[in-house]
């Protein structure tokens, strides 16, 4: 029985080449765009991804555009459950052009590559970092995209920190895993303090974040309320919170889009699942003297329904490993020309596994309502037609 | 005997309503999306473009492209507010606002997350400049205190900002006193303060940025060579209106360039769906193709008959994928711009063109389906199409 299942679910499809293609093309072209809308919606969320656990960000509780003096190094390293300190700011430069774009953040050169270990500096380049003031160290990525070689010169502009500024590239870093975000920018958090000074006495000496490690990510929690604590009615507040919660901030601020997003990639899904159908009412229509006969020869309605429903899923179940398939080479293409927007651009396993399930839920539903009226047929009139 | 009657045309959708159903839905569903997202890129423009007035002047420092990133120290303040071409009100006074923009991260409403807000220190001349912005209830803020208003769109959206309630930031409880009305505005996601006061709290020492009023339209040029050519002077001067629109320059292009994307993707899944129909119409109607043939049509009229059928079909899925996304005109959208780092909220926008431009396409979606299908009925053989009844 299943057998014959099997084979008409194979067979009855090439009877009607064309149609069967253009539904097949249909089907694939919209697990394609589901599954890079998926990855889209994932690259999103990379930073929270690759965060670690070991690690807490402190900013200043009014907001991340404000900052914080560089006193509360030394009260924070004396905090029980901090293990190692360092900070940065947000330099946001240009570099030629505004559409250049890439995150460029001014770090304590000595601490920060051994609290941030996922970033991979050579340890003579990081030796090179440590000498030049004026030193930079970038990601593989970003050194890519910009043909940069070991010491070149790099001018940027600065926006915040308004002037002119010229680095020299002293490093290139490698992620230690594929999520890990290649496209940043490096400078040294002594320097840019010491062309404040210059440029706006008063201002220098402040902080925009502090990375705190931790031995244990179970202290998270205690050791951020100390933290906060310690500078609870200051001038400057601060709010302490894990890495991954301080990277999802940023994608809660944006998650308008990233819903708007994920229910676009549903409307496809419905889209095909109406083409699917209609393919499948037509396919039941035609073949209404066949379901009748088989009925005559004593199969059981179910037996027809299945057979319906066996053609269906056979087709969207094979376009959709197709477009799977397709999903890996185009997600490439894609992910190289969102470079900038997107540094982390790769297909997830649960994004492949959504796929699999969106192909059956299309074979399932386009399915429902030719099965229902295969099974009744009447024999009389699915014969009557035949004559 | 020339044309073959609209009324077979439309009858042939009539008798397949399961099929007419699917694929006239399917079509509906991509012109929804491709409407809304003109529709969203419409919204966020006009309300960029309802924020700035082009008689106002945004100055700025140079390079600094927002204003919350700008500075402007006392002496540049004083050498800008004595620039000739400001205008002048009823009294006789200098129409120029100094102001101090902050981020402040408030929690919002419905999905309980912090995000980055505005609070805009002004005063007097702020108002006047923006006639736009009006109070909707309670009062206004008092000079010199620590009371603040906010926007609607921040009153509906946020937690904490009812009147009578206050935020804590800066040492201080600022009260909120009122609530204002800047329509579609980016000003109706910010809240607003004394400018002095909120100086003072933060310890900036600085300005963010001055706006003013030209006195006359033409004078713009001649006022910004003359910034350029002064050289205690390094900010930039750009009029209103284009200020705020570059600062959605790069949240507009995400939204058109994805959406516009996604759409021609998803039209292919629709013109397969209607070429699929329109292939088994005319399979189907071999016989009557042949018929309507043999009593004297010819073979451009059966390819203009099917093609009509198709774009029919498209423009039944088209009108009623307008009408949904015209329901789309209700909601607003509420999310953070990159460019400015703090929230904004705009709505769906209809206008005539999009409404056009949604039913050219899928007109187009419609004669993409229906124009091979056609050729096959119109190429068909008199005698075999007859004789396969």
């Amino acid at each position: 029985m299943f057998e014959l299942i099997l084979r008409f679910a194979v067979r009855n499809p090439l009877r009607h080449k064309l149609r069967s293609v253009l539904t097949l093309t249909g089907i694939v072209v919209a697990i394609l765009a589901f599954g890079l809308l998926g990855t889209i919606v994932s690259a999103w969320y990379a930073g929270v991804n690759a965060a670690s656990d070991k690690r807490l960000v402190t900013r200043n509780s009014i907001s991340l555009t404000f900052s914080m003096p560089l006193a509360y190094a030394d009260r924070i390293r004396a905090i029980e459950g901090v293990t190692d300190l360092s900070w940065e700011n947000w330099f946001g430069g240009i570099y030629k052009e505004p559409s250049n774009f890439f995150p460029q953040f001014a770090v304590e050169p000595e601490s920060f590559f051994r609290l941030v270990p996922e970033f991979r500096v050579k340890p003579d380049e990081l030796q090179a970092f440590m000498r030049d003031r004026r030193g930079a160290i970038v990601g593989r990525k970003l050194a890519r995209r910009f043909g940069w070689q070991i010491g070149d010169v790099i001018p940027l502009k600065g926006t915040i920190f308004a002037g002119d500024y010229e680095f020299v590239l002293r490093g290139i870093y490698d992620g230690a895993r594929a999520s890990t975000d290649e496209n940043q920018f490096f400078l040294r958090w002594d320097y840019l303090n010491e062309k404040i000074k210059q440029l706006f006495p008063g201002s220098e000496n402040q902080v925009g974040i502090f990375l705190i490690g931790i031995a244990d990510g179970r202290e998270a929690a205690t050791v951020s309320q100390r933290v906060d604590a310690n500078f609870r009615n200051s001038l400057a507040e601060t709010l302490t919170e894990t890495e991954k919660a301080f990277q999802l901030s940023f994608v809660a601020m944006t998650g308008t889009i990233v819903k708007a997003i994920q229910i676009v990639s549903c409307v496809i899904i419905f889209i095909i699942m109406a083409v699917m159908a209609n393919t499948m009412a037509m396919a039941a229509r035609e073949r209404s003297s066949e379901y009748a006969t088989l009925k005559a020869l004593g199969f059981r309605p179910w037996v027809v329904g299945a057979l319906v429903y066996a053609e269906s899923i056979a087709v969207a179940l094979s376009a959709g490993g197709i477009g799977i398939l397709l999903t890996g080479p185009a997600a490439r293409v894609v992910g190289g020309k969102l470079d900038n927007i997107f540094p982390v651009f790769g297909v997830a396993p649960e994004t492949i596994q959504l796929q699999w399930a969106a192909a059956l839920l299309i074979g399932l539903v386009a399915a429902l309502i030719p099965a229902r009226q295969a099974m009744r047929v009447k024999i009389i009139e699915g014969l009557r037609q035949a004559g | 005997m020339n044309k073959i009657p609209f009324n077979y045309i439309w009858r042939n959708l009539l008798t397949r309503k399961l099929t007419t159903a699917l694929t006239a839905g399917g079509m509906a569903l991509v012109v929804f999306v491709f409407t809304a997202v003109l529709m969203l890129d419409a919204g966020l423009k006009a309300t960029m473009v309802a924020t700035g007035r082009p008689d106002n002047v945004m100055v700025i420092r140079a390079a600094s492209e927002t204003e919350v990133q700008s500075s402007i120290d006392n002496a540049q303040m004083s050498v800008l507010e004595t620039l000739p071409h400001i205008a002048l009100d009823d009294t006789g006074k200098p129409m120029f606002s100094r102001e101090c923009l902050v981020l402040y991260s408030l929690v919002k409403k419905d999905t309980g997350v912090a995000t980055n807000v505005t609070i805009r220190g002004t005063g007097d001349m702020g108002l006047a400049l923006r006639p736009q912005v009006q109070l909707q209830t309670g009062r206004l803020f008092k000079p010199g205190s620590s009371e603040i208003i906010v926007g609607t769109n921040l009153a509906k959206e946020f937690k904490g900002v009812e009147i009578g309630q206050t935020l804590a930031f800066a040492r201080r409880d600022w009260l909120v006193v009122g609530i204002f009305d800047a329509g579609k505005t980016a000003f109706s996601s910010e809240v607003w303060g004394d400018a002095e006061q909120l100086k003072q709290a933060f310890r900036r020492p600085v300005y963010s940025s001055l706006i003013f009023q030209l006195d006359a339209p033409g004078n713009f040029d001649t006022l910004k060579n003359r910034v350029a050519d002064d050289r205690r002077l390094t900010v930039e001067l750009k009029p209103e209106t284009q200020f705020y629109a570059d600062q959605s320059k790069f949240l507009a292009g995400f939204i058109s360039v994805l959406g516009l994307t996604l759409s021609v993707i998803f039209s292919i899944g629709a013109i397969i769906g209607a070429m699929i129909t329109m292939y088994a119409a005319v399979a189907s109607r071999t016989a009557e193709i042949g018929t309507l043939r043999a009593i004297g049509f010819r073979r451009t009229n059966i390819l203009i008959a099917f093609l009509a059928e198709s774009l029919l079909l498209s423009l039944l899925g088209g009108i009623a994928g307008l009408a949904a996304a015209s329901g789309m005109q209700a909601v607003s959208i509420s999310t953070m711009n990159w460019q400015t780092f703090a929230e904004l909220a705009f709505a769906f926008k209809l206008s005539p063109q999009i409404a056009l431009a949604s039913l050219l396409f899928a007109l187009t979606m419609g004669f993409l389906g229906g124009v091979l299908p056609a050729w096959r009925a119109a190429r068909l053989n008199i005698v075999t199409a007859v004789r396969s009844a």
